[in-house]
């Protein structure tokens, strides 16, 4: 072995040299490792005969001289995530192994743990395959972006996307209300005077048109498209609020279901994971439909008078109601009461809008304010007021809250969040009076439904430009759509499930959890989950006195309590020493070097 | 009575001598057996005694007697001169004296059957504790394929197929064998594999474990020894008798299962029995023809009882020599002589011993090298058990040497005193070895234990110390009691808005009211718009006029929702139960009311309900209701290992969905526990599955050998972990 040794050495230390010289090519490396050796046999076969041999010779010399000759991975390891990657898809906190641990539960933990980093790992990892950008509009120098004309904007971008910008002239049938479906592709719109229209609105291609009026005879001639209309979770259906019933059609205009237990609905919202149409109804019913199963979950008498202010939090699936005494109401289908009330405005509520991340909700009242709540913590954050008060309310996917105040649609940026709004982002006015309000999903679109027709407004950076194709898919065809049909049946959530934390399933019933447990306790005679109780060891030579035993009891007393308080003494401390650090830089900060040579 | 009787043997043994005198040594044996039919005829058995005579022709053993000296030999007669030699060990020297100091008896080792069971019982235990690790591993096991050692599909690397590639024509096996034939290294010059088997044959580890086997099976045949002892010492006739009846029939269906499960067994155990009841048959032992017997057959005729017993004897003698044996360990009488012999082995030079070699005097020493690389203490321990060792083998050669030279010698010893005496010496030995050993265990106990205390007092000094870490200064507990102190919550930083102000609201309810109000009417920020609507629509107009209403209605707003809040709190607390008695103890009537202590005794007031969610926040009422329409979905019970809720729900608090996850997670996360192949055959678990080392088998093999030892010893009535094979 000791002859081995210095060869190595020598021949990387050649090695070296030469690399600064010369570009090192793949030929080359296996001459330059052992010329000192090879010298003499260069000599002897340069007649060309033995390269052959040499070669294999030095492949073997190679092999044994080990990895020192090879050349070293400069970026050893896997790739790194970058922090800010990893905490967005941190799930919960981290579950510390307890001191006293069984070695079974040690072991568990461990394996969850080791799970969950390595799913939050790859999620990170694969965020990078979302690449695309919200766009934005910006203004030049002392412009701002709200005097920017729509006019100007589809002229400025490309044609597709100046295309999405039009007008429908519908004087006739009056206000208009509407509904994008999921994936964004299609249109459906509801004339108060029972026009109901469903669009492909990119193609511009009309899917189905009809006046519900024409289909029933004259005695219903009366009969008014009342307020809403909306898609289904697929586009093969979509429902109508009627004076008196509730309607279902297909894409096609053929009516379905004329469902006799929903009267005098006003509002409707559908909860897409549970297959849920909730409506509101004018004689103060709140009633969910399984459209699945085509049948009444539930109905609830909110005792609130007439419901026309009514939306959906995706992030829990709760309905938010408005109420003309100035509160907004939380209702599951699994409660007859309502989950929270709050009493934001001192009139009426107008409109409510729940952002996508179920964090933020913004409602206008009769007081002519505009609200946002936190509605985790059901406090306000802000408020402003709006000069005619805002009659529809509309949030986009990106947080962009469009507000219709009489003719003109304002947009606003940076709503959800502490500071306070000062200005539009962008405004729009239209010949009537608003109706509806929709943001486009994927597309930087808003859709307007007023007295004229409907409008559809460029709103720059309104739309989530990555879409998850698998649940929502702008681009899917005829066969993806059935797949994901089949696959959202099975993946329905049940309406037992709706609460105001959607995580409640994966926690414990605390209730029977306790009640069995004292059960439990009952019957065993102990408390089988209690921790055991320290037993000092018996000592022999006299230190096991009952004075000694308790001393060594005293010790271990409180432990987990003082390892409590020494962690927050520790975080403080740390805390302190920040602090410190930084008002130290404000110092230093304030106080550059050469300050000392002012005078 | 016994000096009388002194005399009269004095006078006898004078007689016999001069019959000796005059008739010669001829008839020796008539001369005793008239002394044994005048002995018998005074009625009380006399203690045979032989008398050394003078020196004669015919030389006998048996004639040798010790009674000329009057005293008992002491080991110190024989031994002697042991103290003075310089050759012997000093630790030789001091057994001896523990020797010659004990007076106690020394106890039987156990019967055959006793041996047998328990080292039955052990070796089963050892088999099953092999498998544990084997399942505690695959309860663990996220995932278990089966069948087991499954070849993995698709290409393999060339070492692969060239290692399980087997020679088959008869060409081959000749090159093969021609190759191989040498055993000599091809490749890796540095060791042979018969050194590399050497060097494998056993690490500290292996050894370390197969120490603690040994000891714990010593142990274990200690308990079941005592346990035996203790049972063999009780006295009651009738407790073994009704033991030995239970001992029968379990036998018995022991026999019958056996006859189905283990034929061979059972042959062999009929065989037993045969060879017992063929010994039933010559003995006379139940059949009624001893003195007993005579002497209740005599009592019979007027008797019930006698008759009785004679009966049963009698039965017993039918059932035994038709069925089965009695495993019966009173048919001998306790013969007092001999009780003070000396083992042989004392008698023998000790063997040179190498202070630094200790382990060289074994006999069949294996594990040379697993002991030159244990610790000292382990050495020391090692060391005694070599000594035992030796003395067992050296022990064992001796008696097998005795045998045979007595074979030889004595062949005019009837047989059965011979075996007697045998049987004697053996546990003889086995109760002094005993003894010995057990001096020592004293001696390594009383080592651990003296080592076991400086442990603890080093875990004690630990402790100390570390609590000396814990004490803190005053400062530190100051600190403490500043964290221990409430500390104000941090309100979310929301500087300008009239909202932020509505969240510091003191909770006093009458100040709220006011600040609810103050909330809902301050004036927010006005937002300039670029165009202000020109037309006022005709709805507008309308709803100007209900914003008038509105406003005018705006107190009503706020009181209503205070009271509904109220309201709300109200039903949400418990009610107070009132149990008093008007007029109970007391004037009673129209108007009185009942007193003050009453009141305050029989009024029940149950225990106040958790602070409402909405404590803190005026304006919002947060239902109290649980709804029971989740729970039904949740876990209610907390799943094994775990040990509080929270540990739980961080450990599902990952979803395991391709919703959240990318694919190969969720390939991970949901895999199944069990795998199987489509169609193929799983086999239940053998050793080989999981014993591929060589090392671990030769522990099975050991566990093998250790069976052997137990059946040999179990003959011989030795104990197990005296056995030179094992140590």
């Amino acid at each position: 072995m000791a002859a081995v040794t210095p060869e190595v050495l020598t021949s990387t230390h050649v090695e070296k040299m030469k690399k600064k010289k010369l570009p090192k090519r793949y030929w080359e490396e296996t001459e330059k490792t052992d010329q000192s050796q090879r010298r003499p046999e260069e000599e002897q076969g340069k007649a060309g005969q033995n390269q052959n041999k040499s070669t294999v010779k030095e492949k073997s010399l190679k092999r044994k001289n080990g990895e020192s000759l090879e050349k070293k991975d400069p970026f050893p390891g896997e790739a790194p995530i970058p922090q800010k990657q990893l905490q967005k898809f941190q799930r919960g906190k981290k579950c510390k192994v307890p001191a006293g641990a069984r070695e079974r539960l040690k072991e568990a933990i461990a394996i969850s743990e080791a799970m969950s980093e390595h799913a939050q790992k790859q999620a990170a990892r694969y965020d990078l395959l979302l690449p695309e950008d919200a766009g934005f509009l910006e203004g030049d120098e002392d412009e701002d972006t709200n005097t920017i004309s729509q006019a100007d904007i589809a002229d400025a971008v490309d044609i597709t996307s100046g295309s999405k910008y039009f007008n429908l002239h519908l004087s006739q049938f009056g206000p208009y209300r509407l509904d994008y479906s999921r994936t964004g592709r299609n249109l459906l719109v509801g004339g108060k005077k029972g026009h109901v229209a469903c669009i492909d609105w990119q193609t511009k291609d009309l899917k189905c048109e009809m006046n519900v009026m024409e289909t029933v005879n004259d005695v219903n001639s009366l009969c008014t498209l009342r307020s809403a209309s909306r898609w289904l979770h697929t586009e093969a259906m979509f429902a109508v609020a009627q004076k008196r019933w509730l309607y279902i059609y297909d894409s096609k205009g053929v009516e379905l279901h004329c469902v006799k237990k929903f009267n005098d609905v006003l509002r409707m919202q559908f909860l897409p994971y549970h297959f849920l149409l909730a409506t509101a109804s004018a004689t103060g019913f709140l009633q969910y439909l399984d459209v699945s199963i085509g049948k009444e979950v539930a109905a609830i008498c909110t005792k609130m008078g007439r419901l026309d202010v009514m939306a959906q939090n995706p992030h829990n699936a709760v309905i938010h109601l408005g109420h003309p005494n100035g509160t907004v109401s939380l209702w599951s289908p699994n409660q007859k009461e309502s989950l929270v009330k709050m009493l934001c405005h001192r009139g009426a509520v107008r409109s409510l809008a729940v952002d996508k991340t179920g964090t933020y909700m913004v409602t206008s009242g009769l007081d002519r304010k505009l609200k946002v709540y936190d509605i985790r913590a059901f406090k306000p954050l802000h408020s402003c007021f709006l000069p005619a008060g805002a009659s529809c309310l509309s949030l986009s996917q990106r947080g962009l809250l469009s507000a219709a105040t009489g003719e003109i649609v304002q947009v606003y940026q940076n709503v959800l969040g502490s500071n306070p709004v000062s200005k539009p982002y962008m405004a729009h006015r239209l010949r009537g009076q608003i109706w509806g309000l929709a943001y486009c999903p994927f597309e930087d679109v808003l859709g307007i439904g007023h007295g004229e027709g409907f409008t559809s407004m460029i709103v720059p950076g309104a739309g989530e430009p990555n879409f998850d194709a698998l649940d929502t898919n702008p681009y899917r065809s005829h066969k993806q759509r059935q797949e994901w049909e089949v696959k959202a049946l099975l993946e329905k959530v049940q309406p037992e499930l709706i609460g105001l934390d959607p995580g409640q399933l994966s926690k414990v019933d605390q209730a029977s959890f306790e009640q069995r447990h004292k059960e439990q306790i009952e019957a065993l005679g102990f408390d089988p989950l209690a921790k055991d109780k320290f037993k000092p060891r018996t000592k022999k030579k006299g230190r096991s006195s009952a004075g000694a035993i308790e001393k060594r009891k005293r010790k271990v007393a409180h432990e987990d309590q003082r390892d409590e308080i020494r962690q927050s003494v520790q975080e403080r401390t740390e805390r302190e020493k920040e602090l410190k650090e930084k008002s130290n830089e404000k110092k230093l900060g304030n106080k550059s070097t050469l300050d000392r040579f002012r005078k | 009575t016994t000096a009388d009787f002194a005399v009269k043997t004095h006078i006898w043994t004078d007689d016999w001598q001069v019959h000796h005198l005059i008739e010669g040594s001829d008839d020796e044996r008539k001369h005793k057996k008239l002394l044994e039919a005048i002995g018998s005829m005074g009625g009380r058995k006399r203690k045979k005694q032989n008398e050394r005579s003078e020196a004669s022709v015919q030389v006998s053993e048996y004639f040798v007697n010790a009674e000329g000296t009057g005293d008992k030999v002491n080991l110190s007669d024989l031994l002697g001169t042991v103290e003075k030699t310089s050759g012997a060990s000093n630790k030789t020297k001091k057994q001896l004296r523990n020797l010659q100091s004990s007076k106690e008896t020394l106890e039987l080792p156990l019967n055959k059957q006793q041996t047998e069971k328990v080292s039955a019982e052990f070796s089963v235990q050892l088999l099953v504790s092999c498998w544990k690790n084997i399942i505690l591993q695959n309860q663990k096991a996220e995932q278990m394929v089966f069948p087991l050692n499954q070849e993995s599909s698709g290409p393999k690397r060339v070492e692969q197929v060239v290692a399980g590639w087997k020679v088959q024509t008869p060409l081959e096996q000749e090159i093969f064998r021609l190759l191989h034939g040498s055993r000599q290294p091809v490749n890796d010059p540095v060791l042979t594999p018969v050194e590399e088997q050497s060097l494998k044959a056993m690490s500290l580890e292996e050894a370390k474990i197969r120490r603690a086997e040994l000891q714990k099976a010593r142990a274990l045949q200690s308990y079941y020894e005592a346990k035996a002892k203790r049972e063999k010492k009780i006295k009651s006739k009738k407790y073994h008798k009704v033991q030995n009846k239970a001992k029968r029939k379990d036998f018995l269906k022991q026999f019958d299962e056996m006859v189905k499960t283990n034929p061979e067994g059972a042959l062999e155990e009929l065989k037993k029995m045969e060879l017992s009841r063929m010994e039933e048959r010559m003995s006379l032992k139940h059949q009624n023809s001893g003195k007993w017997a005579k002497s209740k057959a005599i009592m019979a005729k007027y008797d019930d009882s006698a008759r009785k017993a004679m009966q049963e004897q009698l039965q017993m003698n039918k059932d035994l020599t038709q069925k089965m044996v009695v495993p019966s360990d009173d048919e001998h009488e306790s013969i007092e002589e001999g009780l003070e012999t000396v083992p042989d082995f004392v008698n023998d030079p000790e063997t040179v011993i190498d202070p630094v070699n200790p382990w060289m005097r074994g006999q069949l020493t294996h594990e040379e090298p697993e002991v030159s690389c244990v610790t000292a203490e382990e050495v020391q321990t090692a060391e005694e058990e070599n000594e035992e060792e030796e003395i067992i083998g050296e022990f064992e050669r001796k008696r097998k040497l005795r045998q045979v030279v007595e074979e030889d010698v004595v062949e005019v010893s009837d047989k059965e005193e011979e075996d007697e005496d045998e049987e004697e010496d053996v546990s003889e030995f086995n109760t002094l070895f005993r003894l010995m050993r057990s001096e020592k265990t004293r001696e390594g106990s009383n080592q651990t234990r003296g080592g076991l205390n400086t442990a603890g007092e080093e875990d004690e000094e630990g402790l100390l110390s570390e609590g000396q870490i814990r004490v803190r200064s005053i400062e530190d507990l100051e600190v403490l009691d500043e964290v221990v102190e409430p500390r104000a919550i941090e309100e979310p930083s929301a500087p300008q808005t009239a909202a932020a102000e509505a969240t510091s609201e003191p909770p006093h309810k009458k100040k709220r009211e006011i600040n609810l109000k103050e909330v809902l009417t301050k004036e927010a920020k006005a937002v300039r718009l670029p165009f202000l609507p020109t037309v006022v629509d005709e709805e507008e107009r309308d709803e100007q006029i209900s914003i008038i209403k509105e406003a005018f209605a705006g107190d009503d707003v706020i009181s209503d929702f205070i009271k509904d809040k109220s309201r709300q709190e109200a039903a949400g607390r418990p009610a107070v139960v009132d149990l008093t008695l008007p007029g109970w103890g007391e004037w009673g009537g129209v108007g009185l009311k009942p007193p003050r202590w009453k009141r305050k005794r029989f009024r029940i007031k149950t225990a106040p309900p958790p602070p409402r969610q909405d404590q803190k926040l005026p304006d919002v009422i947060i239902s109290e209701k649980r709804t029971a329409s989740v729970a039904s979905h949740q876990v209610s019970q907390l799943p094994f290992p775990f040990q509080n809720t929270a540990q739980f729900e961080s450990s599902i608090r990952t979803p395991i969905g391709s919703t959240w996850n990318t694919q190969t997670v969720v390939k991970n996360m949901t895999k199944p526990k069990v795998v199987t192949k489509l169609g193929a055959i799983i086999e239940p678990m053998v050793k080989e599955d999981f014993i591929k080392s060589k090392t671990t088998a030769l522990w099975l093999l050991e566990i093998g050998h250790k069976k052997f030892v137990f059946s040999v010893l179990g003959i011989v009535g030795l104990h197990v972990n005296s056995c030179a094979f094992c140590l």
